[in-house]
């Protein structure tokens, strides 16, 4: 008998589907035979176990599903306010207290914002480098030889010199797109190339040098809204070890990597981002960082020099932050931002043939 | 309905994963976890997963044959997530002194031991489960986890028909089976 076709057996055995015959004569061998006997116990066990993990698994989805949602409709929050009748009760208490604190919170506070400025990640810039691309001479050349071709299609004048490449990835089908801050430092002018090669002029509405998010918007009268987008802008945190994986232009096809999180600060305990163990090259600043259901959790922003394979990415709830301040600061910008993933059940391949349509490269011209 | 029916309600309809219930209890409580967490020097991240967990603790505690719950629920949600920040605190040795709580709590340590022990079985099957490849991690997964049926597996796996994928689950169960009890006498 073939081992699967035992186990088989097996299981309708110990899920009381045998009809009554086939059960005696199934007993009858477990008790002939001792070997069987000792399988079925260890199937069975081994059979729970699978079970109780199966329900553990949904249990902690349903848990991750419902804080999702709470947060969503604000029934929760991810920020936690004081009381005010904390505060207000407090205040009186320690009123004395509050004014010798005071001071010494200001003089650290100098201190710390003097120590972060020399010691802070930002400062040493040889230990992290900014994955914005450098565009070559060499592909400068090309450019200038299939514009020629493209003339009508690519809105770039032959002439134009790029300088520097990124990757931004829409997050309102209105022509907004997140990218890293320092892709886009010192633009004169923009332009973002879809997946199939169109340009389409952009420019920048809000950009967050500290935060390392930009948000761009796409000003030309031949981009075509997309009623849909097929990720979502994940709200809540996320877990050590989730497989993640990103797509961006370090060259001028759309690639793809993936990794997992490897911690939930980046560099030196840099709490704005994620450390994300994946490979990849300048060119891949300002892409997404997606879990697997579809989420978008952190934009790609750098990578430590030192090491290969570990890169930082900002986490999703500053992008957030940031749409939020634009949409709060002028009426002029309505962004609404993906909220469910519409692909969290594909698998890989399918996921990634929908996302790459709304995935483009980010050319700046200085 | 008064609290203790209503508590008792919610409880069963977490022991079977209903997510209304999963919601409701999540909705009335993770305010007052996500303030001790916070205020004890924890992060909004740590808050929801000191709270997930307690609320893992308290689904299988539900699930359990032994289960009776003599306390408030909110209570009991309070208790556990106040041992597991404790000794999350402890671990990082970020602790200093017990820190006060103004809320009633309940000794929760037995359970918490329970939960434990339950926790190293999953890591033996999630461990077993990392190691055996795909598609029969998928598969399994799809069965297991996501309660597929074959015939939906069949079509999304690409097996010409049910009984095919039905085979290949068997192979794929062999196979894990075999993994589990490897790595279940290496953690013995």
């Amino acid at each position: 008998m073939d081992a699967h076709i035992m186990l088989e057996a097996t299981v309708r055995y110990l899920r009381n589907e045998m009809s009554d015959s086939e059960r005696r004569s199934f007993e009858e061998l477990r008790k002939q035979n001792p070997e069987i006997d000792q399988m079925v116990v260890e199937q069975h066990y081994f059979l729970n176990q699978l079970e109780s993990f199966g329900e553990m698994e949904r249990f902690k989805a349903n848990l991750h599903d419902t804080h999702h949602n709470l947060s969503e409709n604000g029934e929760i929050k991810d920020t936690v306010p004081l009381g005010k009748a904390d505060v207000i009760q407090l205040w009186q208490r320690y009123r004395r207290i509050v004014g010798i604190a005071a001071s010494i919170a200001g003089v650290t506070a100098l201190l710390i914002s003097g120590l972060t400025a020399a010691f802070g990640p930002n400062a040493p810039k040889k230990d992290i480098e900014e994955l914005r691309r450098k565009v070559n001479n060499l592909e400068k050349q090309s450019y200038s030889q299939t514009a020629a071709i493209d003339a009508v299609r690519n809105k770039i004048d032959p002439a134009t010199p790029i300088k520097f490449g990124g990757t931004g990835f829409l997050i309102d089908g209105q022509g907004y797109l997140a990218t890293s801050a320092h892709v886009v430092e010192d633009a004169t002018r923009i332009f973002v190339q879809d997946a199939k090669g169109a340009d389409y002029k952009a420019e920048v509405v809000l950009r967050d040098n500290t935060k390392d998010v930009a948000l761009l918007k796409i000003i030309d009268e031949d981009f075509k809204p997309v009623p849909f987008l097929p990720y979502g802008i994940s709200r809540s945190g996320t877990e050590l070890a989730e497989p993640v994986f990103t797509m961006g232009y370090p060259k001028d096809e759309i690639v793809y990597g993936e990794g997992y999180l490897s911690s939930k600060t980046g560099l030196k305990g840099d709490t704005l981002a994620y450390q994300v163990s994946l490979s990849a090259n300048p060119g891949n600043s300002g892409g997404p960082v997606l879990n697997r259901r579809g989420e978008v959790i952190g934009i790609l922003n750098a990578r430590q020099t030192k090491a290969e394979g570990v890169v930082f990415a900002v986490k999703s709830k500053h992008l957030l932050r940031a749409v939020e301040e634009l949409r709060n600061a002028s009426q002029v910008h309505p962004i609404k931002t993906p909220v469910q993933s519409s692909i969290r059940n594909l698998d890989r391949i399918q996921q990634v043939k929908r996302i790459q349509d709304h995935v483009y490269m980010v050319k700046v011209v200085l | 309905m008064n609290r203790t029916e209503k508590d008792l309600n919610l409880l069963k309809g977490l022991s079977i994963n209903d997510k209304t219930s999963i919601q409701t209890i999540y909705k009335e409580n993770y305010g007052l976890i996500q303030n001790l967490v916070t205020r004890n020097s924890g992060t909004e991240d740590d808050a929801r997963d000191v709270f997930q967990e307690a609320m893992i603790v308290l689904y299988e505690k539900s699930r359990s044959e032994s289960f009776e719950l003599n306390c408030q629920l909110r209570t009991y949600l309070f208790s556990v997530s106040r041992r597991i920040w404790l000794k999350r605190l402890q671990h990082q040795k970020r602790f200093e002194a017990p820190f006060e709580t103004m809320e009633e709590t309940v000794p929760v340590e037995d359970d918490l031991e329970a939960h434990d022990a339950l926790g190293r079985q999953y890591a033996i099957m999630r461990a077993a489960m990392g190691r055996i490849g795909e598609p029969c991690k998928s598969l399994l997964e799809a069965f297991y986890v996501h309660q597929k049926s074959m015939v939906e597996i069949a079509s999304f796996f690409g097996y010409t028909n049910a009984d095919n994928a039905k085979t290949q689950k068997y192979k794929c169960l062999m196979r894990l089976k075999k993994l589990f009890f490897t790595q279940f006498k290496n953690t013995d």
